[in-house]
């Protein structure tokens, strides 16, 4: 055990707890008395306060005093049995990290191969399998629901997952790339290179890409440090590039809003979507059963 | 009652167990006003407008500290000073002292009430109050400390009383308790961090979380009943060795009990099997004061039938005992994989703290109040009766809710589908709550209800009358 920088304490803990539970039934063995004899009256102590309280002279009640040896039994027992002693880790070995392991263990052997099987299928396969979407979606409202909402719609930062719009690619391949090893999208702040008085033009611009309401005049003048620095990333045409996540600008999906404040905002700040990566938590059978699930939510929309 | 006879050094101080009696009863309804609130925001998130101060995050902490250490604070300093000068057969120690812990903790509640919507807090569970309010009350604390142990030192009776022991017990552990948990760093005047970091700082938390139920909540309100229920029965303590016994293994089985907070955390697996272990023989010691009480009453059960105060005593003592069994049971590891996170442990704290904490205070002070206004009882026995009938009730309301909500969002987070995966989305638990958090505020609608019966009550009771202080017994009547 690693718990202590002194070894001794732990050694003086265990001896504390074992002397501390025997000195409670020591405590309790010199406190038993005779039981009265029936329909004998038990007297008082002689002590009086305030004029009329006193105590009787009753003996220890026999229940509640076997109901107080037993969990001293039970305490002694559970610590012989199970880790509590600080320095001993009980006879039975358990930790709370085993049972954790053991349990996993235990429900992956009986689960596992439910979702493995699918594995030898391809992705687009799988999408048309009824029995796993239905597992899948299991699995989304409870893993993936949190950000992306329980009908994958998304939120304010968090892709909607069934409007056909990829940022790192809609094959299924990249689907499942997306989920087993997550994402890191960076959007650096960009204010410094373009020129801090030219980041509402540049919103400007990216308003127009999309034919949003714009100011014409300021657009045109945002176009030339859009074409020197953003489109190193989002491609000449604005169009994107899923291999960096960087979005296509000329669509109608915004994923921080498409507000020019809101765009002021992404060029000044930058942004930093992140998607975790789940393949070393869920496993690939589940992975593969979710990416086939989320990969035919989009071609739903779609059709 | 005697009359006053002689100097005036020769009664008790009443004139400050006046004042945290009626306070006891004024915090009462603020701190369980501000728990429908809450009731009421987990039924309806929308209800008051949005803006922080009145989020749930915020008034949480403000209900917790009003009904804990306004409400419950002010009846332990009530009854503890009443109790201690009449059964020491003395004054308190200095009156001055005494009127600084009426008015410092009075500024320390009002700075809570205060600081607390602002957002103002450390973070740590019922020890949110910032570090300059916790030096307050710690002067406060000590001065507390000062009085009533200053009492017991000039007491004319050879004996201390049990109730002196619990009361003894309490405030010594407590200022122990509040001073190391609240040890800090300050940032600046309102900010500051906790001395501990990690597991460490979620232990002393937790040690100090639970035994603020075990000292503050437990051992300081079985003092009132060490007093109150013999009294109002008539009747002597049931048995003296009992008493002994289970107060030396209540306070001290108390102080491991901590970690059964902690179950299947970061903190290291013998920790908790110890917290486990301490927790299972805390259940005789913690009963041994409901079975002292109750049987008190042998030979005067018809009492109960025609005394509603005897009635929030003895009810009281029922909370207690059903919450200290529920108690341990719940820190066994596998009850606790299922009650843990869940409404079932609110249903728990609510029993004990509206069935015990509440209902022996509220007997306690129904004893109190017209003695200290020169009267023999309430202005109607009958108000009394309606109280506690109405507050049983919401009782009963709340902890069952609150079980059935628990258990059955237990169920639903290990709940699964034939695949291993889980069968409900945590969202659904909380639609399936939802009826129970209505039942829950209605249980707490009635709760607080009572309580505004008992204002009118005590306000018909003390309007009117004059503020009396007993006269202490000459020495030679001490020993009678």
């Amino acid at each position: 055990m690693s718990d202590f920088i002194y070894s001794w304490v732990g050694i003086a803990i265990a001896v504390v707890t074992l002397v501390s539970i025997l000195a409670c039934a020591w405590f309790l063995r010199v406190n038993t008395t005779r039981r009265l004899p029936v329909g004998a009256q038990p007297g008082t102590t002689g002590h009086l306060w305030d004029g009329d309280l006193a105590e009787w002279n009753n003996p220890l009640p026999r229940w509640w005093m076997f109901l107080f040896y037993i969990t001293i039994v039970f305490g002694l027992l559970y610590l012989a049995l199970y880790p509590g002693l600080a320095v001993y880790g009980g006879a039975l070995g358990w930790s709370s990290s085993g049972q954790h392991a053991s349990e996993s263990r235990r429900w992956d052997s009986r689960y596992a191969a439910m979702f493995d099987v699918y594995l030898k299928q391809d992705l687009a396969v799988v999408a048309r399998d009824p029995a796993a979407r239905e597992m899948g979606q299991r699995l989304f409202v409870t893993y993936c629901a949190q950000c992306h909402g329980s009908d994958a719609g998304g939120s304010r930062g968090f892709p909607n997952l069934r409007d056909g719009d990829w940022i790192w690619g809609g094959e299924p391949a990249q689907v499942l790339e997306s989920i087993a090893s997550g994402r890191q999208a960076m959007m650096p702040p960009q204010s410094e290179a373009i020129g801090p008085g030219n980041v509402r033009a540049v919103a400007n611009h990216v308003r127009a890409l999309s034919g949003l309401p714009h100011d014409a005049a300021l657009a045109a003048r945002g176009r030339e440090p859009f074409e020197q620095v953003c489109v190193a990333c989002h491609g000449m045409d604005a169009r994107g590039n899923p291999a960096l996540g960087a979005p296509n600008l000329t669509d109608k999906v915004w994923l921080y809003g498409a507000s020019e404040e809101s765009i002021v905002e992404t060029i000044t700040r930058g942004r930093n979507g992140v998607m975790p990566a789940q393949a070393e938590f869920l496993g690939a059978g589940k992975v593969h059963v979710l990416a086939a699930y989320v990969w035919g939510l989009s071609r739903d929309g779609r059709q | 009652m005697q009359a006053a006879t002689g100097s005036p050094e020769e009664t008790y101080n009443y004139r400050v167990v006046r004042q945290f009696a009626i306070m006891t009863v004024v915090w009462g309804v603020v701190g369980m006003l501000v728990g429908v609130i809450i009731a009421a925001q987990l039924a309806w998130p929308e209800l008051l407008p949005s803006v922080p101060w009145l989020s749930y995050g915020r008034l949480r902490p403000l209900h917790t500290n009003a009904v804990i250490f306004a409400f419950g604070g002010c009846a332990l300093f009530a009854c503890s000073y009443y109790v201690v000068q009449r059964t020491c057969h003395a004054r308190l120690l200095s009156d001055g002292l005494a009127a600084f812990t009426f008015w410092g903790w009075q500024a320390v509640i009002v700075l809570a009430a205060i600081t607390l919507p602002l957002g103002m807090t450390q973070g740590k569970e019922y020890a949110e109050l910032e570090w300059p309010i916790d030096l307050l009350i710690a002067v406060v604390w000590v001065s507390y400390a000062v009085v009533f142990f200053g009492t017991i030192m000039k007491r004319r009776i050879p004996h201390i009383y049990v109730a002196n022991w619990f009361f003894g017990a309490f405030i010594l552990t407590v200022a122990i308790l509040h001073i190391v948990n609240s040890a800090f760093s300050p940032a600046s005047f309102t900010k500051s961090y906790s001395a501990y970091a990690g597991v460490q700082d979620a232990m002393i938390q937790w040690w100090y979380g639970h035994n603020a139920v075990g000292f503050f909540l437990t051992a300081g309100f079985l003092g009132m009943m060490y007093y109150f229920i013999p009294k109002q029965a008539g009747r002597p303590v049931y048995s003296y060795r009992l008493s002994v016994v289970h107060f030396w293994a209540l306070i001290f089985t108390y102080m491991w009990a901590g970690p059964h907070h902690l179950h299947y955390t970061a903190l290291p697996d013998w920790a908790q099997s110890l917290g486990m272990v301490f927790s299972l023989i805390l259940l005789a010691p913690s009963w041994g004061g409901m079975i002292n009480g109750i049987m008190t009453l042998s030979g005067a059960w018809h009492k109960l039938r025609s005394d509603p105060i005897l009635k929030f005593l003895v009810t009281s003592l029922s909370f207690y005992g059903m919450s200290t069994f529920e108690g341990p049971m719940m820190s066994i590891k596998t009850v606790n994989a299922l009650s843990h996170y869940t409404d079932w442990t609110i249903g728990h704290v609510h029993s004990g703290a509206l069935g015990w904490v509440g209902m022996i205070t509220i007997g306690c002070m129904y004893y109190l109040i017209p003695r200290l206004f020169g009267r023999t009882e309430m202005h109607s026995v009958r108000a009394i009766t309606l109280h506690f009938w109405v507050a049983t009730i919401g009782i009963v309301l709340y902890i069952t809710a609150m079980w059935i909500a628990g258990v059955m969002q237990g169920l639903m987070w290990r709940a699964v589908n034939a695949d291993g995966t889980l069968t409900y989305t945590f969202v659904e638990s909380v639609k399936a709550s939802w009826p129970y958090y209505v039942v829950r505020l209605a249980g707490g609608v009635l709760y607080l209800g009572g309580m505004l019966v008992m204002c009118w009550n005590v306000w018909k009771t003390v309007a009117g009358s004059r503020p009396v202080d007993a006269a202490i017994p000459a020495p030679a009547m001490a020993h009678a």
